[in-house]
């Protein structure tokens, strides 16, 4: 199974699946390349439907400390 | 003191008042007599000084006062009033003594102009604003698709934050959501709104931001129609959606926004996608995938099929001519056949070991040998010669 080589963000995972798909209904591609992406294309499927499925919304809180420098610790609702 | 200006006790140069001491006296009697009261008349000199004070005069027909404003009573105002404006001012009379002038101490002021000294100050940024270019409809920008990263900018612990949350986590949980707590009402809270932005800048990886608060009354929202609130939210590097809850009244900051909701519900509802739709769309992405994949097999087949036919063509050709030669060397090798040549009449003589009889010297007298005609073979013996 081809993996995907780096880590996407979810709309660069879906930008991707759209070209692959369009890739594959377009014309002339050969069997091989053609069965590579939609190899590709199902393990991208699996992975976005997976970060969908599991994902449990983050709520962080942004602060400043005295140094002017960034704190970002977990926010309680 | 204190028992009324004694204009006897100066009679004579002798018993002369001081300037101090007249003056004083002065704003002693304006001051006890005169309580604090509602003035109203036209703003005339208006200039605000460095210090933050503001020096004018309100005058009518036939008189004018020169008023003083403080700062920490002007800063309350949205923005100073200008020349030739009609106001009513609440005011204390008193004498300024270092120059023994009569004057208005002024510690309110309302414009009886349409929308009074708000309107005035909202349409003054809204001016500046776009002069800059920051109210252009071309500048707005595409909100992202799918946000991974979003801060809200808003009150910890109002309702605003809590349904944001609430909206972005059922529809999109996906997000990361960055809270940058600010107040979004009273004195100073523009200045704590711009920090707020400033640290929204130097978030990574962020995909947009929402500001926002719920309803409130006018003078409430009005942090967010602060010039330089608006220039902070204009200078954000991602897509804004402003949600200042107000059905009515427009703040600058939704002006500059790149989207405006009507509620921090519907700022999260825009600025997230349904899972469940995306989950759709998979779908049908999913079914292009397997469908673009089948029609490119199946044209493949389809192409090996007529290729496998070509390929049987020619071999069956091939073999039919083989078949053809084959026949022929058949017929050759039938015609040279001994069988063949017996059957024209000619018979083989072969003695008993099957040796092959050719010549006279073979066939001595009484000889018993075999002769194969073409039905078949007779025993036969030498004559005596």
């Amino acid at each position: 199974m081809a993996r995907p080589p780096e880590p996407l963000s979810f709309a660069q995972q879906l930008d991707r699946l759209e070209a692959i798909v369009r890739q594959l209904e377009g014309q002339d591609l050969d069997l091989d390349a053609a069965l590579k992406l939609f190899e590709e294309g199902v393990e991208r499927l699996r992975d976005a439907r997976e970060r969908l499925l599991a994902a449990e919304t983050q709520v962080k809180q942004v602060l400043a400390d005295q140094a002017g420098r960034l704190k970002v610790e977990d926010f309680d609702a | 003191m204190g028992e009324g200006l004694d204009l006897f006790a100066a009679v004579s140069p002798e018993g002369a008042w001081t300037v101090t001491q007249v003056t004083r006296r002065a704003r002693a009697v304006v001051e006890a007599g005169l309580a604090p009261l509602w003035v109203r008349g036209e703003i005339s000199g208006f200039k605000a000084w460095q210090s933050g004070h503001w020096y004018f005069a309100l005058r009518d027909r036939s008189a004018q006062i020169r008023c003083v404003m403080f700062q920490k009573d002007n800063r309350r105002l949205p923005a100073p009033p200008a020349d030739g404006m009609q106001v009513f001012a609440f005011a204390r009379p008193t004498v300024w003594e270092e120059k023994g002038e009569f004057r208005l101490t002024v510690v309110d002021l309302l414009s009886t102009e349409a929308g009074g000294l708000w309107q005035l100050a909202f349409e003054k940024a809204k001016r500046a604003l776009a002069k800059d270019g920051l109210l252009d409809p071309a500048r707005r920008r595409a909100l992202p698709p799918y946000p991974r990263r979003i801060a809200v900018v808003t009150s910890p612990d109002g309702a605003a934050l809590r349904d944001i949350i609430a909206v972005a986590a059922r529809r999109w949980p996906v997000a990361e959501l960055f809270v940058v707590p600010t107040r979004v009402q009273g004195e100073g809270a523009e200045d704590e709104i711009c920090a707020a932005l400033g640290l929204v800048c130097r978030l990574d990886g962020l995909d947009l931001a929402i500001i926002g608060r719920g309803g409130g009354s006018r003078e409430d929202l009005w942090t967010f129609n602060h010039e330089r609130v608006a220039r902070a939210v204009a200078a954000l590097p991602v897509p804004v959606i402003s949600a200042v809850g107000h059905e009515t009244d427009v703040t600058l900051c939704d002006l500059v926004a790149d989207l405006r909701a009507a509620t921090p519900s519907a700022a999260a509802e825009a600025a997230t996608p349904d899972r469940n739709d995306v989950l759709l769309e998979l779908d049908r992405l999913g079914s292009r995938l397997a469908g673009g994949l089948a029609a490119r097999s199946g044209r493949v087949t389809e192409r090996l099929d007529r290729t496998s036919d070509r390929l049987t063509g020619a071999l069956e050709r091939r073999l039919e001519r083989h078949r053809h030669e084959l026949a022929g060397l058949a017929g050759r090798l039938d015609a040279l056949s001994p069988l063949k040549i017996l059957e024209r009449g000619y018979a083989l003589a072969r003695d008993a070991q099957g040796r092959v009889l050719k010549r006279v010297a073979q066939f001595p007298g009484g000889l018993r040998f075999r002769l194969r005609i073409t039905d078949g073979e007779v025993a036969a013996r030498a004559g005596e010669s």
